[in-house]
């Protein structure tokens, strides 16, 4: 598992328009770095606050059967990663290897990430999306892919700003009749 | 989804404006590099000014430079002040069960087209337009 400790800092070439939009940070809470790693059980309550508070909607249950799955289960291509700052998890990504799935050849799957609101435009996601990607690379595949709602346009924009586009699959549903 | 000349102009200007913010950049030079009357494009900054996106610089070296957010700026932000985006009225034809199925799979179409241009920023874009870059 990779292991990113990475200054808080927007990419060089837009730093003069990025300026203008970051939240006011204290000179303390800049200088603090940037951690990726494996969560541990005490990250726990952290990330079901934020989903908590993105969501409007707390699924302890959810995140606790997640975690059992997740958490050390490097060897099965499944990675649950948390941005830490300080002493404080700020945010969370969820990613695993599928095989075949959809006829597809072996891919990564991202079908978590968030970060806390007032910790967000300062890289965290980005840097949550490649550690994922750098584990499903030592993996051996050569794919990521993620899926969700067309209304949530603020994490599309993320996705799309590190470069993603739409993909060759289409998805479907239908309702069931009683 | 298809877009009409005076949008695609807004789109090619902001983006030349947003990849080089500090710089100003004549509605001349814009117009020769896409091959549109500079007439045309005139009316198109004029609006794009007028919303706050560009800004109009006077004097010698004048021009227009880009004032706009370009992490929060939408391709969709640009392209609703140019196209009509009303849902079209309801024709006869399309009162029918038929024309209602047909409206229901072009709605498919449209909801898929509306968010890919409300997630991809001009920043997005630069991005998108350095891999076509030889």
């Amino acid at each position: 598992m990779s292991k990113i400790a990475a200054p808080i800092a927007p990419p060089k070439r837009f730093k003069k328009m990025l300026s203008a939009v970051a939240p006011t940070q204290s000179a303390e809470s800049r200088a603090e770095t940037l951690e990726i790693r494996p969560v541990r059980h005490s990250d726990l309550d952290a990330v079901i606050a934020i989903d908590t508070m993105v969501t409007g909607l707390e699924k302890r249950a959810y995140w606790n059967s997640l975690y059992r799955r997740y958490a050390d289960a490097v060897a099965t291509g499944q990675y649950f990663l948390v941005a830490v700052r300080g002493d404080e998890t700020i945010g969370f990504a969820i990613g695993e290897v599928r095989d075949w799935e959809f006829g597809a050849p072996p891919c990564g799957w991202v079908f978590a990430i968030d970060v806390h609101p007032q910790a967000r435009l300062a890289g965290a996601a980005t840097q949550l999306l490649k550690a994922i990607c750098d584990n499903f690379r030592q993996a051996g595949v050569s794919k990521v892919r993620t899926m969700l709602s067309r209304d949530n346009t603020l994490i599309l924009s993320f996705f799309r700003s590190q470069g993603m586009m739409i993909g060759p699959f289409i998805p479907l549903e239908m309702d069931l009749q009683a | 989804m298809k877009l009409q000349q005076n949008t695609r102009l807004a789109l090619y200007s902001l983006l030349e404006f947003a990849a080089d913010p500090e710089r100003q950049i004549s509605a001349a030079e814009i117009a020769q590099k896409y091959a549109v009357s500079s007439h045309h494009l005139a009316k198109v900054l004029a609006e794009l000014s007028r919303v706050g996106m560009v800004q109009s610089v006077r004097g010698v070296g004048g021009g227009y430079r880009f004032v706009g957010n370009a992490r929060r700026l939408t391709l969709m932000d640009v392209i609703s002040r140019f196209e009509e985006m009303l849902p079209t009225e309801n024709t006869h034809q399309q009162l029918t069960p038929v024309g209602q199925a047909l409206a229901s799979v072009l709605s498919e179409i449209d909801e898929i087209a509306k968010a890919s241009m409300s997630s991809i920023t001009l920043e997005t874009m630069l991005h998108i337009a350095e891999r076509f870059h030889v």
